[in-house]
């Protein structure tokens, strides 16, 4: 991506382009969003609805915010386990204090998001402090979130806060459809996550930490803050989702999310980001995520199919993207 | 004493005796053992006895993580293999050919042979296809509950057949059988690995796998191996876990089983690395988890703060097998030489 492509003949640019893994890879995604829209579109009445489309923000908001977070994380070719067991603590947290205790839904959020950034940056800080594997420090914080959830509340707390229903019933108009607050909330923490991958000093670090650690730490690059910023993103990004995910279900519970960490990991992977770091875009993730509400949209239309189909089905565009990628990275 | 406590057994070992005499201490009934109906009881045996899934497969995970693997499929191995023993049971008796012993090897034979067939899919996407383990075992962590619920229709399946429920609640010799399940593949595992060269091999691939591709090791056969045991052995946890309870869950079964048996191997002393690992210590690992469920119950704790627990216990055993962590603890332990004023 250096400036001297401003010379070049826009033919030398695509093929550029077509030998960047991460770009082709994304290629590859939206050609799949687009074709299962169609063949939905054809086999199904009523599928090409606007409001159909606006739903895969609305019903995967928080899968989206998630993912966002976890984008950031595999760049810099570590994991993030955690974020389904933030999410549920986040749920349980925000409905306890707003139900039992009195607090101000906006005020409950703040100390949430909080919470999961300082859970978030201390699994980052023992990862880089003392070398221990993403993949073990976050499932050991899985436990933890989850298991201070149930201490929290061990039964799901349904919320009837006004302010928090108000939240719930807002719709912002798109033309004829409509749009919840919380998909506007993910599409804005999309837009700000791509302007941070590609344009400031922390996302070019990230990319440098997933290419090479070493190489950058010799460049100078502040690698040991930024590893530890980057699961502090994810813990945030989890808080966040969490905070959606009150407002979208009205309740709080300790088994909600599960197995969500896995959603993200194969949204971000269906998306382009190879999992050994350093390549990859947020935009590949928001097509990664739509992909994958659009398999249960395709389902759900269909009515005739059972709903594990959809987790038989993500495992297979899983495999198919991770040998896509092998076979990328080996041509490069 | 020092040269006691430098055998990698020692700290596992000291662990899960001082967890078994806190318990007896603060509840003297704890340790005691009796026989009744010919049968051994106890809180010792009902233990080992409901440890015996955990411990299978985590024998199953240390081999695959001495090779610098990770199967964190075993959850849903374990599921499919449970939903797999069900089904042909349930099929066999309904189709009326349920003669003697016969729907109990075939869904033994089944169950296995499905589990052996997962591993194996895991061991070729990471030996041949050289994706990352984690995410190759991904694939099948994601698929896999989805594959056993389309099996069973997504129903929870019982399990009428009365010699089934031999497998995970008969005994032998006044102990359960589940426990001599362990021992043999336990045995079985040592003599392979001590007595063949094999346990050279797998040491050789985990410290360094280049290093054993010029010396000729055959990774790219001894790995999908590896993997395939891993998933027979959650097949094995498949058939105790579904036996014991006489039904089998798609959904439920097994879950989070992939994270207890990561734990169970690092309390083991296996370095989570590659290269150096230790059954036995896997064994007691298996049996600290077990033991430590067990404690929480019998105190009457709420049982969430097992998870608590546990996720406390990794963290601090991960920071003890830290090398700078275990500076910074040593050099706050010793005074620091007086800088010259």
């Amino acid at each position: 991506m250096s400036g001297t492509s401003a010379a070049a003949p826009p033919r030398n640019r695509l093929a550029r382009a077509a030998r960047d893994p991460a770009a082709l890879s994304l290629a590859v995604t939206v050609s799949l969003f687009i074709a299962m829209a169609l063949s939905g579109g054809f086999a199904y009445q009523g599928f090409f609805a606007p409001q159909v489309f606006l739903n895969l923000l609305i019903d995967n908001a928080f899968l989206l915010v998630v993912a966002t977070g976890m984008t950031f994380v595999i760049l810099t070719g570590g994991i993030d386990l955690s974020v389904g067991a933030v999410v549920a603590f986040t749920t349980v947290l925000l409905a306890s204090l707003v139900e039992h205790h009195g607090w101000h839904p906006l005020g409950a959020m703040a100390l949430a998001l909080m919470a999961g950034t300082v859970f978030g940056a201390s699994m980052g800080l023992m990862i880089q402090r003392y070398r221990l594997p993403p993949f073990v420090v976050t499932l050991a914080g899985m436990f933890l979130a989850r298991g201070a959830a149930t201490l929290v509340s061990v039964d799901s707390i349904g919320m009837n806060n006004g302010f928090q229903m108000a939240l719930a019933g807002l719709r912002i108009p798109v033309g004829s459809a409509s749009l919840s607050v919380g998909a506007v909330t993910a599409l804005v923490v999309v837009v700000s996550a791509i302007v941070l991958a590609r344009s400031t000093q922390f996302g070019r670090t990230v990319y440098a930490i997933g290419g090479n650690e070493q190489s950058a730490v010799l460049m100078g690059l502040p690698v040991a803050s930024t590893i530890v910023r980057v699961y502090a993103l994810s813990g945030f990004c989890a808080a966040l989702a969490g905070v959606l995910y009150t407002v979208y279900m009205l309740s709080g519970y300790s088994l909600h999310a599960t197995g969500l960490e896995l959603d993200a990991i194969a949204a971000v992977v269906i998306g382009g980001t190879l999992l050994s770091g350093g390549s990859g875009h947020v935009v590949g993730t928001l097509f990664g995520v739509l992909v994958l509400g659009l398999i249960q949209t395709l389902i759900a239309f269909d009515g005739t199919l059972s709903s594990w189909w959809t987790r038989i089905v993500i495992g297979v565009l899983l495999l198919l993207f991770c040998l896509l990628q092998r076979l990328l990275v080996r041509r490069r | 004493m020092r040269r006691l406590f430098a055998h990698p057994l020692a700290w596992p070992l000291a662990a899960l005796a001082l967890l078994l005499l806190a318990n007896g201490l603060f509840n003297p009934g704890f340790l005691a053992l009796q026989v009744r109906d010919g049968h051994l009881y106890g809180n010792l045996i009902d233990i080992a006895n409901r440890a015996a899934p955990l411990a299978l497969v985590s024998m199953g995970m240390t081999l695959v993580i001495a090779v610098r693997g990770l199967d964190i499929s075993v959850g849903a191995v374990l599921a499919i293999a449970a939903t797999v023993a069900a089904w042909t049971i349930t099929h066999l008796e309904a189709g009326g050919s349920a003669h003697g012993l016969l729907p109990l090897f075939a869904a033994i034979g089944a169950a296995l042979g499905i589990a052996a067939l997962c591993g194996l899919w895991n061991g070729l996407l990471v030996a041949r296809a050289g994706m990352q383990p984690i995410v190759a075992t991904l694939i099948l962590m994601v698929a896999g509950r989805g594959l056993a619920q389309l099996i069973s229709d997504g129903q929870i399946l019982t399990i009428y057949y009365a010699p089934y429920a031999f497998i995970g609640r008969g005994f032998l010799l006044g102990l359960p059988f589940a426990l001599f399940v362990v021992a043999f593949v336990f045995v079985a595992l040592k003599l392979l690995l001590d007595r063949t060269a094999l346990g050279l091999f797998v040491r050789a691939i985990g410290d360094n796998p280049a290093a054993a591709r010029l010396a000729g090791v055959r990774a790219g056969a001894i790995m999908p191996a590896l993997y395939l045991f891993c998933g027979l052995s959650a097949g094995m946890a498949g058939l105790l876990v579904s036996s014991n309870v006489a039904s089998a869950d798609a959904n439920n079964a097994g879950q989070l089983l992939e994270l207890d048996a990561i734990l169970a191997v690092s309390l083991g002393g296996t370095a989570l690395t590659g290269g150096r690992f230790s059954l036995a210590g896997t064994l007691i690992g298996a049996l600290i988890i077990q033991t430590l469920s067990t404690t929480i119950y019998s105190t009457g704790l709420p049982p969430q703060v097992n998870l608590v627990a546990k996720a406390l216990l990794v963290v601090v055993v991960l920071l003890l097998q830290a090398p700078r962590f275990r500076q910074q603890m040593l050099s706050l332990l010793r005074p620091r030489p007086r800088s010259p004023a």
